[in-house]
Parts: C-alpha cells; structure tokens; sequence
C-alpha cells in the first residue's frame, strides 16, 4: 500500500516542486500574489445589498464610492476617494433659504450635499459595455443559443468600458428602492434622502413580469439628482451629519445601467452569471474568479485610473515604514488569492509555512505567537520573530456585551431592587478574567457603550464607570466580590436566595453560542453568577431561535455584540435608544431599555457636530446608562494580526475596507522562506515501511521454508 | 432530594430487565449454554469486567439529587436548583477543586506565564503556582518529583496488596464450593484448568485495583489529567463523560428494540401488503441520509424546548431531554438493519415445520410469533445489542463534533475532543483532554468490541457449529 | 430484466415522495419562512417589509401544505410543498435561497467529491483485501493474531482522532503535503493524498477484519481442501480460489454504495476543505437554506435507490442461482 502512496508521491513531484505541501503552482511563486483566506462564503456581491466583513474583503476592492477614510490618519478621517472634495452639507428652511451652518437642528427643513467626481474614471472592462463597430452593444440582446457556450462571466470573448457619470451614482442610489434588491439599509436611507420611499413604493407595485429589469433612468428621485456630466446632489430631509460616513460605503459606489441590463437578460441567472455575483467597479481590483467553494481571485483593473499613496500619515508612521512608498502609484499587487479556509487550525498552520501572508490569531494559537512583555505589553515570540513575522494590534470599534432584558420581571425593570441586582451581577462578571482565559488578554474591559478611538470615548481614569470599578493607587480595579454581595442583600437576594421563601435565585441566559469554545465559557458564565449564589442556566439554541427571543422579549440575559457601521458615538448610543426597542418598534435595541431623559439627551446628541457641548450631552448619557445597567458592559476586542516579513504596508484600518491597494508584497523572500520552513520529512515514513516489512518477513521465510520442505 | 431524570428511569428500567432475564435464564439451559460458553473465554472475561467498572459509574452517576442547602431563616428545609449526583459526592474534591485556566497532567505550576505581583509591588511574568495542583509543598519544582514517585510507589503496593488479598478472597470462595483444597485450586488457577478462566480475571483485577489506588492517591493533591481551558479537572470531565457514553450506547437500542422486533417478526410472518408497508418504511426511513435527520431532528428539540421555557427550569434536564432525544432519533434510524435481518430469518422460520404445524392446529398469530419465532430469532437480536454498542459510542463523538450531538454543556467524550481539537494547534500542545478522551473511549469501545465478539461466537449458531 | 428494473423504478416513487414529506415536514418544524429570509437577509437594520417582499420572491409567502382560499385543485397545488415537490421529481432544483443555481453548484462539486471518494474506495479495497488475504494466509500465526488484535484496536479508535492525528503529523510536522485546500486538474493530487489516506486507515480496522473472515470462511470449505490434496501449492489455491471466490460477497458488498460516492463525505470534507458535496450539505444545514437540504436528501435518497437495484443485478449476475422477480 505504502508503494502506491509513494508511486503517487512520485507522480506528483513530476512538477518538479521544492515544497510539496505548497498548495499554490510552483510558477506562481515569483509573482506579485498576495495570499489570504476567508472564512465565509460570501452571499451577495452586489455594492446595494451587501452588507458584512467577509463580503467587503472582495467588494471594497472592487467597488468605490465617493469617500473613504485615510489610510494612515487617526482617529479616522474622510478624504474623497472618487469625489474632488468632501462635500459640506448646505442647510435650507422650509422656504428654501439658505441657512448658516452653526443653525439649530430643529429649524432645518432639509440638507443640500452637492457632489462632484473626478472626471478620468473608467470603469473596469467588462462584456456589458462591449459595442459592435456599429457602435451597437453586442451582448445586450443575448438569445438561448448564444448563451449556449457560456458557463461564467469570462466566456465572453469581447469586453468594452466606459466613462463613469454622474448618472451612475444617481442609478446606484436608486437601486435601493428596487423591489428585487433587498438593500439592508433602504429603511434607514428612506427616512433621510427625500422621496426614496415613495420610489420604493411606485417600483414594488410594477407588474413582476416588469421587475426583471427596471430601467431606473425613466424614474424620478426628487432627492437624488444630476446636476452635470459629473456632479450630483443629494437632499435628505433634515440634519444628518453621519451621512458622510455613508457615502463612504459601497452602497453608494457607482452601477451603469448596461450592468443591470446586461445581467438582468434570460437565461442568464440560470447560469449563476448575476450582478450579485460578478461585480462591475472602478476599483483598482476586479473579481478574475468567482468560485465561491474554493478561491476568490482579485486581479489588478487595467483601466484603473492611479492613485497615489499617501504622502502623510499619523505619528511615528514613517519611523515603522508605512511612508517608504508615498507619492508611488498604486496598487502594488497584481492578484490576490483568497481560499476558502473553514477551520482556523489549517489556516493558521498555513499560515506559519509561509502560504498565507496575513492571519489573525486563534485564541488557542495564542500562547504560541505573542507573549506579554515586562511592561505588559503585546510582542511576539522569540520563535515568530525568527520567522520574521511581525504583530500589530489595535482596539476595535466593536463592542462584546451581556445585555439584561429590560422588560423582565426579575432582571429588568426601572426600580432600585432590579437596579442593584445588575450592579451586583456587572461586578461579579469578572470580564479581565474572561479576556485573559478566552481572548488571551486580547480585550479592553468596557467602561461604558463607546470603544475607545470613537469620539465620546474617556480614556484612563475619568472614563471608569464608577458602579463597577474603583480607584486603587491610581488604576481602575474591579470592585470587591463582597461589594457585590453587599449589593445582593439590598436588592434583597442575600447569598442569592429571595428573603422571602429562601430560594435560591434563578436567572437564565440566553447564547447562540455553539461550536468547539462553547463549553468553557459556559462553564466560566456559572462560575461567576455562582460567586453570588445564583444558578445560571445557560439556554443556548441556534441563532435563528434566539433572535426570536429576543425578538419577542422572552429572553433574561443575553449575549450580543455591535460592531461600528462608523465612527460616530450615535452608531453605539442608539442601540439603547427607546423608540429603537426590539419588542416593540423591532429596532436595534435588544435590551427594550426605556429612559425618557437618555432618549431626550440622544435626540440632541444625534444632530450635533463634534464639540466640546456635544462630549458633554455625550457624559450625561454614559453616566445614566451606567447607573441604569441594561448592559454588562463586557469588552471591545482588541485586534490581533500578524504579518509575514515580505508583506509592506499594513496599518490596521478598522473602517475602511478598501485597504488592499496600499498592500505591497516581495515574493522573492516569500518564495525564499517558504523553501526554507516546508523541507519534507521522509524518515519516519521510511521507518514505518520498514517495521512492517520487519513484521512480515519472518512469517515469509517460515513460509517458505514449509513450501520447500513439503516438496521435499 | 431525589430527581429522576427521564434517562435515569430507563437505565434502571434496563438493569431491572437485565436482572430479570438473568433470573429467568437461569432456569433455562438453552439460554444459559451460550452465557457459559461467553464465561469460558479470558479475553471476554477481562473485557466484561472492565465494562463492569464503567456501568458502575455510570450508575453512580445517574442517581441525581438536589442538594440541600444549609439552613436558612424558615424552618422548612431549602434544596439548591442545582442537581447533583451520587457519583460528584463520591469524587468529592475533584469537581470543586478548580484551577483558572489550564494546567498540565500533575503539574503545580499553571501551564502559561502570567503577571504576577510579587511582594514587594513589583510585576514579573512567570508560572503562577496552582490553587489545588501541589498545594501541599513548599518548592514545587524540585520536590513535585520525588513526592508523585513517592506517591506511586506507596499506591502501588497497597494496589498490590488489596488486589493480593482480594484474589485470596474469590480462591477461597472457589476452593470452598469446589470442596478443594486452598493450594490445589490455586494451582489449577494457575495452569487454567478450572472452567472459568479465572486467572484473567485475577490480571484483571488486579491492574484495575492498582490503576485505581495510584490515581486516588494521586488526585488527592493533584490533577491526574491535567485541567482544561476554564480549570476544570480533566479527570473529572472524563468520569462524568462516562454516563453519556453508555446511556447513548444502550438506551438507543433499547428505544428501538421493540420496534424493531415487532416490525421485523410482522413483516417476515404476515408478509403481503403488511410487508410491503414496512418494507416501504424502512426503504424510505434509510434512504435519508442518518446526519440530515439527525440535524433535522435536533433542531426541532430546540425549538419544542424555547417554547416550553418554563418547564426546564435546570441545564440538566435540558440536556438530559437532548440526551433522550438523541437516542431516540438515532433508533430511528438504526432500527432499520435489525428489522431487515430478523424480516429474512423470519421469513425462512416460518416455513420450518414446527411453526407450519402449529398454524396448521390453530394457534394464533400473536402465539406463534412469541412462542415459536422470537426465541428462535432471539440470537440475532443479542447479536445486535452488543454490536451496535461501540458503533453508537464512537457516532456521538462524531456527532458531537457536526455539533449535533449532546447538549455543549453536557460532559462527553464528543464536547472533549471537540474543545480539544483548537488545543493541539497550541505550541506547546495541550494534548492532555485529547488524550483522556482517547483513552477513556478507547478502553471502553475496545472491552465491548472484544465483548461482543465473544458474544457473537458464543450466540452464532453457523459458528457455533464450526 | 428491463421488466424488473422498470418495476424497482416505479416502486421508487412512492419511497421519494416519502422521503420529500418527511424532509419537508421537520424543516418546515423548525423554520418558519421568517426565519430563512431572516438568515439571508442578515442582521443588520432589517424590516417586516424585506422579510415579506423574500417570501413573495421565492414563494414562502403561501400556505405549507393547504391553501383554503385557492379553488378546487388550487387548494393542493398553490402551496409550498406542492410547488417545491413537482420540479424535484424532474430533476430541477431550481435555485437556493441565496439564489444560485443549485443544479450548476451540485455539477461543480460532484468532481472534488468523487476525487475523494473513489481512490478512496480503490486504495480502500486494494489494502483491505491485500491484509484480509495476509492475514487468513498466516492463520493461528502471531502475524494473524496480532493483526486481528490491532484490527480490534484500530476499530476502537475515533475516526476523528485519525483526522486530526493525520493532520498534525503528516500535514504539519513532516511537510509532506499541503494541510488542506483543493485545486483543480493534475494539481489536486497532492491534495486528496492526506484525506483518502485517512479515510483507509479509518476503515482498515473493521473491513480488514470483516474481509479476513471471509476468506477463512472460503478456505474452510471443501473444494479448497480438495485442491490442496491434489497438491497445489497455497499460494496458487490462495490466489485463484479463495481470492476469486471470497471477491463475490466483497464486490456485491460494494455496489450497495457505489452510487452514494457521488455524495461524498461530510467530516473528511469539512476538515480538508475540500469544496464537495459533502461539504455543500453541511454548509446548508449550518446556513439553513432549504432548497439545498431538500434538493441533496432528494439526491440522495435516488443514489441510494439506484444503489439497491445495482446490487439485485449484481447478485444475478454472480450467481445464475438467484433470479429477480
């Protein structure tokens, strides 16, 4: 058997390979590839739709919309990415009166953000805008036939591109009104940008047999128009400052129509060949291959227009390098590879052979990569130094919390008995412990709902939330169990039984969490409500059934988590926003938390500039959801990532998602390395083989010697 | 105060009707023959006691109780929400004595470094002792050694001993009955000419009764297996995993035993449309693939239990609800290939001319079909019993795994391996959960592989015959 | 012949509507059609108006199993299960629920699964047999013995144990071959070396086992006694009796499962990410897209049918004795 397995071995090295666990072709090893993986197969593709992390790998390269946030600057800046400027946002009553920009919110009718983009933008070839030399499309009138011989995007022999307008980003805009696109954030777009709804409306009510293609160009969105070849200008009802960070998403990225009719043509859905799957962009990358089980390709855009690398960055950026290529013309990488990797172990071993450039860190692959200095501070082993590998880290603007149903008789509840009962339990949770056993000390304990970097966040010892921790010798310390316990007997639980009947106090909660880690941190969970004599019973279920619960209000205590859409204090406050409750106005507000006072503050908080008065509206909200504690607040994960020594250029940019053009790769130390780490073993195979021939050949001789005497 | 879990009430249903049929064969030689021949083989016999030992904890473990709390204001007495076992009272320290994160097999110091203020206000990162692990010395890195040797030894011969006098106790017993003499018998022992091959058992024994002296000794101050990611004693995991692994083993079959029999004798005996109906349903239950029912079924599980919150008020009854419904639904779909087999030998039984003459005289179906076929089928159903026993230990590890299998907060040997596969990419690697699993699982399935081995040579009549 | 295969296909029938009812009734238990447009839709900002324009899309929005507002005939057909049933019997699977075309995924990921499972099978049989036929050979030896116990041993084994072992030595210890992933053509056999390694000492355990008492079986019997006594060597009567003899039960053991290859394997195929239908299968129960549970238990359940009826032929064709009826 081992003969067979070596004769395939055999075989194989017929490719002539020096590694031979290199999963890639040996002649890929010398060009500009950049390797990385991904985890989830991305369900939409389409810029309108789209919606999460592992579709924004792909999409963000592809796709550009107006704005973007710098690459190097903190905290995060917008610059324009497509736009000539930043566009200022122009007030106006409701006579239409130009307002001055310092006005009250309350006065304004509606907002003016007039738009205009860089006139050399061309988008990516691609067959739908491929013209016949009677300048007539060739593919817009596709028949069963013709479609024949096509399986995927790149059967079409002949591509063709064109100028991006003005109409373009109108088109896009439009889109999220199609009844046929489910636009995640058509709901939140319609109560701003004037007239999106009622376009919603007018288009869901066209005949089915019309909806396959709607030419949007015929349809009027009074809030969304062009002004010239490249100038457009958007009007939202009233005051949105936050807008801006919209326009920096792809849902704002430019579509032409001839995409949208292009794909949209019989038979071609049938084929898998939709908009969804095969995106159109200006970005400096393309989709090259769309296989969705096994590798996403990106490879550089032709037709992409240049654009340079930052000349400046933050603090301390040129001493690390992050300027040696500013002014260069990007990008810097010709493909990117990425492969579907489901478990994290082959990825991260992967990633340790050299195949892989980047990696996050498993938490069980920790102790292996990073060790804490003297000073407590994040480095890396001497093992991964050796490799050349370096670490970056950064806080994320996402938060991880236990949130407490607000509308259960226990737990919840606007009384003081509740209220000390959560106290009790926020300090109990001892979250430092928690990132130090599961996050490998990879979190910062959260003091209130707003990660640092995010503007409203108080850092050091201002920003502790004094219900939960107090002031030793000048660093914030967990408050004492017994303070807890304390707080149990005034809430009236004392060793965590009713005073009344003496039973022990039972609380639940409810997780979606399954999979490999889920025991551990269950047990952990009993561990601490035990501190306080409470029985927790973990009621874990699939997520669909536990956003039912929390739909319905059924569940006591939750675990959930919030990552940033921007870097704005309303993206985090407004998960506790009444009006926001998941029961009752199925919003965002999963904890049904309902203070008219912070609902008040947040409504002035929302439509305010980033001030002085606004931090200060800001510090009275924390300060009342602090002393309320719908939430445990839990932690903000802070981001680990490692890089190999031939990959230039990585900063941690937790907002922009189009981070791949800065991306610089040396393939020849990669190939020189990954020969380096990947000899083969053969010994041990050679000695298996030859224990078993060991085995087997006295029994043989034996044989052979009963074979011969029998002739004898 | 006493709960009784629904999968506790069938396991003692099981040992009752165990005991029952031990009874009952006894008087009957036909069915004590081939339990006789089962005894005479050593391998069978070591196998059979070391299943012995697991049952026995599985057992222990399945006597759950409330604990009563200590005494409050009123008068009444006060039970914690919180169920326990017979078993967690007898293993006493291991279950409370937690660590915070994981430590090695018999380590004292914890398995990373971590910051540590030391006396004198400064921070210097190092192993941190461990709470329990080594407790009782004073410099653990040069005294941990000698002191678990010393431990071993000690443990070691008084092991030897009690399994010595223990082994003196069953010769003098045997000697006794056979009216021999002390010596003689014990030379007869030796030279395996008694008809029980009791010098396996002796072997046995006395490995099991050393095995166990050594890790008692030991985990009175240490942790035999080490402590997993939240500093839960490994050992602890794995007794505890016991009652898991042998609940899903033999209640599935007991499940769908019944089913089986009766769909199998009806199908064989009646044929025509009664044959067809069942063979249709077993055709159309195996054509399934077994993972998507399971699937299936276990996400119907959770949402009955969402939407009767309130009557499970406790993690163990959730899981123990789990647990049953697992064996119910892997019954489903294991009963088909007993009821197939029992369908062909029925099938050429009731051609044979007792069963023909009994019709032939009028004695009714439901008669015939216990009288005459069942006993005479009997031998396929033993057969099965112990065959798909490992079968079904070996499934829930890998059901477990699909995340399918038991409740996650369950203890099982499927949870283990599945926490512990992301703790082999550690470097240094955590192997120690892995390892306890393996070898826990791996005694067990091998004794009831090399059981039911005996058991089938012993119970098939074409081998029988050889 | 043609009658009785004619006939074994009619009586498949009703088994695949069975087989519909049954996966159509727990799925739609558990998930309501709020939940699947839920699931694809995401979490984020998502109102009542996208989940019901989903359902109107896709179907979901009419009654499971009856409709009382449609007319006559209407009350059966208009409904989900009615609409969803009919194309499966005619092979259409129409698209998922994320909206690619199931039929095209099945084609794409039928090729990585049978690179698994076939060598898998070969290699399979190959060493099964060439131990089965040592072992019988070297009967009441310490070769056989010992090897029946490591048999025994290698059966008590968790099949995870060997993926994650296999990983961890071969993969990642001695560099030997790529520790997962999947590549198209010539290129994939360094890939599917490690699994289809696996999976045979997987299953070494019990069918060398099972394979050995075959053979001893076949060697007990009298016309092997009889060519011994005419003076054959072992060897010879090994190879052309026992062996020829001992393939019947083994190869008609086989064609049970043929067809199922197709399916692949789910466990090796999650681990190696191997893009297969395996894989395709667990991936759609974890994101709960119905059409392809449904549309890959159908499958299924036909391979498995076609699976039985290979194996009555096979019988026939073996043994003249048997006749199909």
């Amino acid at each position: 058997m081992s003969g067979v397995f070596i004769g395939l071995f055999l075989l194989c090295s017929g490719c002539e390979q020096s590694e031979w666990n290199n999963p890639y072709p040996e002649q890929d090893a010398s060009k500009r590839i950049y390797y990385d993986s991904f985890r989830e197969r991305p369900k939409h593709l389409d810029p309108v739709s789209s919606y999460s992390a592992n579709e924004y790998i792909f999409l963000g390269q592809i796709y550009e919309p107006p704005l973007q946030y710098h690459f190097l600057k903190r905290p995060y800046e917008l610059v324009p990415l497509t736009a000539t400027e930043l566009p200022k946002p122009v007030y106006f009553d409701s006579e239409g009166q130009v307002l001055p920009e310092d006005v009250e919110a309350e006065k304004i009718d509606h907002v003016k953000y007039r738009i205009s983009i860089k006139s050399d933008i061309l988008f990516q070839p691609h067959p739908a805008f491929a013209k016949a030399a009677n300048d007539e499309y060739l593919y817009h009138d596709l028949s069963p036939d013709k479609l024949e011989n096509i399986h995927a995007l790149s059967d079409f022999d002949v591509v063709g591109t064109r100028e991006v307008l003005a109409e373009d980003y109108v088109y896009q805009i439009k889109r999220m009104a199609h009844p046929k696109i489910h636009s995640p954030i058509a709901g939140l777009m319609g109560k701003y940008i004037v007239g999106l709804n009622h376009l919603a409306k007018e288009l869901h009510e066209l005949d089915s047999s019309e909806k396959n293609y709607i030419n949007l160009n015929n349809y009027d969105l009074p809030g969304v128009r062009v002004i010239d070849k490249t100038t457009f200008e958007i009007t939202l009802k009233q005051k949105y400052p936050q807008f801006l960070y919209w326009l920096s998403m792809t849902f704002f990225a430019p579509m032409p129509w001839e995409a949208e009719y292009f794909y949209s043509q019989d038979g071609m859905e049938d084929k898998n060949i939709t908009l969804d799957w095969y995106p159109v962009g200006t970005g400096p990358f393309m989709l090259a291959e769309n296989n969705p089980n096994r590798r996403m390709v990106l490879e550089r855009n032709p037709n992409f227009r240049g654009e340079t690398y930052p000349e400046e960055g933050a603090e301390g950026d040129r001493a690390l390098g992050l300027l040696e290529d500013a002014g260069k013309k990007m990008p810097f990488i010709d493909i990117a590879i990425y492969s579907l990797e489901k478990e994290s172990i082959p990825s991260w071993n992967k990633f340790l052979q050299g195949y892989y450039d980047t990696s996050g860190i498993a938490s069980d692959s920790f102790d292996q990569a990073v060790q804490f200095n003297t000073g407590g501070d994040a480095e890396l082993t001497p093992e991964m130094q050796g490799k050349g590998i370096r670490l970056i880290t950064a806080v994320t603007t996402s938060t991880s919390y236990m949130g407490f149903n607000m509308a259960d008789d226990v737990i919840g509840g606007d009384n003081e008995r509740a209220r000390l009962l959560r106290r009790a339990i926020s300090i109990a949770v001892d979250y430092e412990e928690y990132i130090s056993i599961f996050a490998n000390g990879r979190g910062k304990p959260s003091q209130g709902p707003i990660p640092p970097g995010i503007f409203g966040a108080v850092e050091d010892k201002e920003g502790i939330n004094p219900y939960v921790y107090e002031l030793k010798e000048g660093r914030a310390v967990r408050r004492d169990i017994e303070q807890a316990k304390q707080l149990m007997v005034q809430a009236g639980y004392p060793n965590g039984r009713e005073q009344a009947t003496g039973k022990p106090l039972v609380l639940n909660l409810d997780t979606p969490a399954a999979g490999p880690g889920a025991k551990a941190t269950f047990d952990w969970m009993r561990k601490q409500f035990s501190k306080l004599g409470i029985n927790l019973v973990i009621r874990a279920t699939d997520y669909n059934r536990f956003q039912e619960k929390i739909r319905k209000g059924t569940a006591q205590i939750y675990q959930w988590g919030w990552n940033a859409d921007y870097p704005d204090p309303e993206n985090f406050f407004f998960l506790l926003y009444g009006p926001n409750g998941k029961v009752e106005y199925s919003g965002e507000n999963a904890s049904n938390y309902n203070n008219a006072e912070f609902d008040e503050l947040f409504n002035q908080m929302k439509s305010m500039n980033n001030s002085p008065e606004r931090l200060e509206v800001i510090n009275q909200m924390v300060e009342i959801v602090r002393k309320d504690a719908p939430w445990l607040w839990g932690f903000h994960p802070v981001g680990f990532s490692l890089h190999h020594g031939w990959y230039k250029n990585s900063k941690p940019n937790l907002m922009a998602n189009n981070t791949l053009k800065y991306k610089r790769v040396e393939p020849m130390r990669r190939a020189e390395k990954r020969s380096d780490w990947n000899q083969p073993t053969w010994w041990p195979i050679a000695l298996i083989i030859l224990i078993m021939v060991a085995i087997l050949l006295p029994a043989i001789i034996s044989y052979r010697r009963r074979e011969t005497e029998s002739i004898l | 105060m006493p709960v009784i879990f629904i999968t506790d009430g069938l396991i003692f249903l099981l040992v009752f009707m165990v005991l029952g049929f031990v009874l009952y064969a006894r008087g009957h030689e036909h069915l004590r023959a081939p339990w006789r021949d089962v005894t005479r083989r050593p391998i069978a016999m070591s196998a059979a006691i070391i299943l012995f030992v697991y049952i026995v904890f599985g057992l222990f473990d399945s006597l759950h109780f409330h604990p009563r709390l200590e005494a409050s204001d009123s008068n009444e007495p006060v039970y914690s929400s919180e169920i326990s076992s017979v078993l967690d009272v007898l293993l006493g320290d291991l279950r409370n004595n937690t660590e915070r994160t994981y430590s090695a097999p018999l380590a004292s110091y914890a398995f990373s470094k971590e910051m540590i203020e030391q006396t004198d206000g400064t921070q210097i990162r190092t192993y941190p002792r461990l709470k329990y692990g080594g407790a009782h010395l004073d410099d653990p890195s040069s005294q941990s050694n000698t002191d678990i040797i010393k431990r071993i030894l000690i443990s070691f011969f008084l092991g030897l001993l009690v399994s010595v006098s223990v082994t003196g106790i069953i010769l003098l017993i045997l000697s006794k009955r056979n009216n021999l003499g002390f010596k003689e018998t014990m030379n007869k022992c030796v030279r395996n000419e008694l008809p029980v091959p009791w010098y396996a058992i002796f072997i046995t024994l006395c490995l099991i009764i050393t095995i166990f002296t050594c890790v008692i000794c030991l985990s009175q101050s240490y942790h035999v297996f080490g402590t997993d990611k939240v500093g839960q004693d490994v050992l602890y995991q794995s007794l505890k995993s016991i009652r898991t692994g042998l609940v899903i083993g033999t209640l599935t079959t007991l499940i769908m035993l019944p089913f089986a029999i009766m769909t199998g004798l009806m199908a064989g005996y009646f044929r025509g449309w009664i044959d067809d109906v069942i063979q249709y349903l077993y055709t159309t239950l195996n054509s399934i693939p077994g993972v998507l029912l399971i699937a299936a079924s276990i996400l119907l599980l959770q949402v009955y239990i969402s939407n009767h919150e309130a009557d499970f008020s406790s993690l163990e009854q959730r899981g123990d609800l789990r647990l049953l419904f697992l064996c119910i639904i892997l019954g489903i779909t294991s009963w088909t290939g007993l009821c197939r087999l029992l369908r062909a030998e029925t099938l050429k039984l009731r051609e044979v001319d007792y069963v023909q003459a009994a019709q032939a005289f009028g004695v009714g179906n439901l008669r015939i079909m216990l009288r005459h076929l069942l006993p005479n089928v009997m031998h396929i159903v033993m057969i099965s019993i112990v065959l798909d026993f490992s079968g079904l230990v070996l499934a829930e590890a890998v059901l477990s795994y699909v995340g399918i299998g038991v409740d996650p907060s369950m203890h099982s040997w499927g949870n283990m391996i599945n926490s512990a596969r992301l703790e082999i990419a550690r470097d240094p690697v955590v192997w120690w959960s892995l390892a306890a699993a393996f070898i826990f699982m791996f005694i067990l399935v091998l004794s009831a592989n090399l059981f039911s081995d005996a058991v089938r040579d012993a119970f098939d009549p074409r081998i029988r015959e050889n | 012949m043609i009658n009785y295969i004619l006939r074994r296909i009619a009586y498949a029938i009703p088994i695949l509507i069975g087989v519909n009812i049954i996966t159509f009734v727990l799925f739609f238990v558990v998930n309501t059609p709020d939940d699947m447009a839920r699931m694809q839709l995401g979490d984020k900002h998502i109102s009542e108006a996208a989940i019901t324009k989903w359902k109107e899309e896709r179907g979901y929005d009419k009654p499971i199993l009856w409709n009382n507002n449609a007319q006559a005939v209407g009350k059966v057909t208009e409904t989900i299960f009615f609409q969803n049933s009919v194309k499966l019997f005619l092979f259409d699977f129409g698209r998922s629920d994320s909206g690619r075309d199931i039929s095209y995924d099945i084609g794409q990921r039928m090729l990585p699964s049978l690179s698994i499972t076939v060598p898998g099978l070969v290699f399979g049989l190959l060493a099964y047999i060439t131990f089965g036929l040592i072992l019988a050979f070297f009967r009441g030896s310490y070769i056989d013995v010992s090897g029946v116990i490591l048999c025994v041993a290698m059966m008590s084994v968790s099949g995870l144990f060997y993926i994650i072992g296999g990983q961890f030595l071969i993969g990642k210890l001695l560099h030997l071959v790529p520790i997962s992933g999947y590549d198209t053509g010539f290129n994939s056999i360094k890939f599917i070396v490690l699994p289809v390694f696996i999976g045979l000492i997987g299953g070494i355990g019990a069918s060398t086992r099972w394979y050995r008492t075959i053979f001893l079986e076949e060697m007990g019997k009298d016309y092997v006694r009889t060519a011994k006594a005419k003076g054959l060597s072992e060897t010879s009567v090994l190879y052309k009796h026992v062996l020829m003899n001992g393939l019947i039960p083994i190869l008609t053991g086989v064609v049970v499962i043929l067809p199922s290859l197709f399916m692949g394997s789910l466990i090796v195929e999650s681990f190696f990410a191997i893009p297969g239908l395996g894989s395709y299968t667990i991936d759609a129960i974890s994101s709960q897209d119905f059409a392809i549970v449904r549309s890959m238990v159908f499958l299924g359940s036909v391979l498995y049918i076609i699976g039985l009826i290979l194996t009555d032929i096979s019988y026939t064709l073996v043994d003249p004795r048997v006749r199909l009826n």
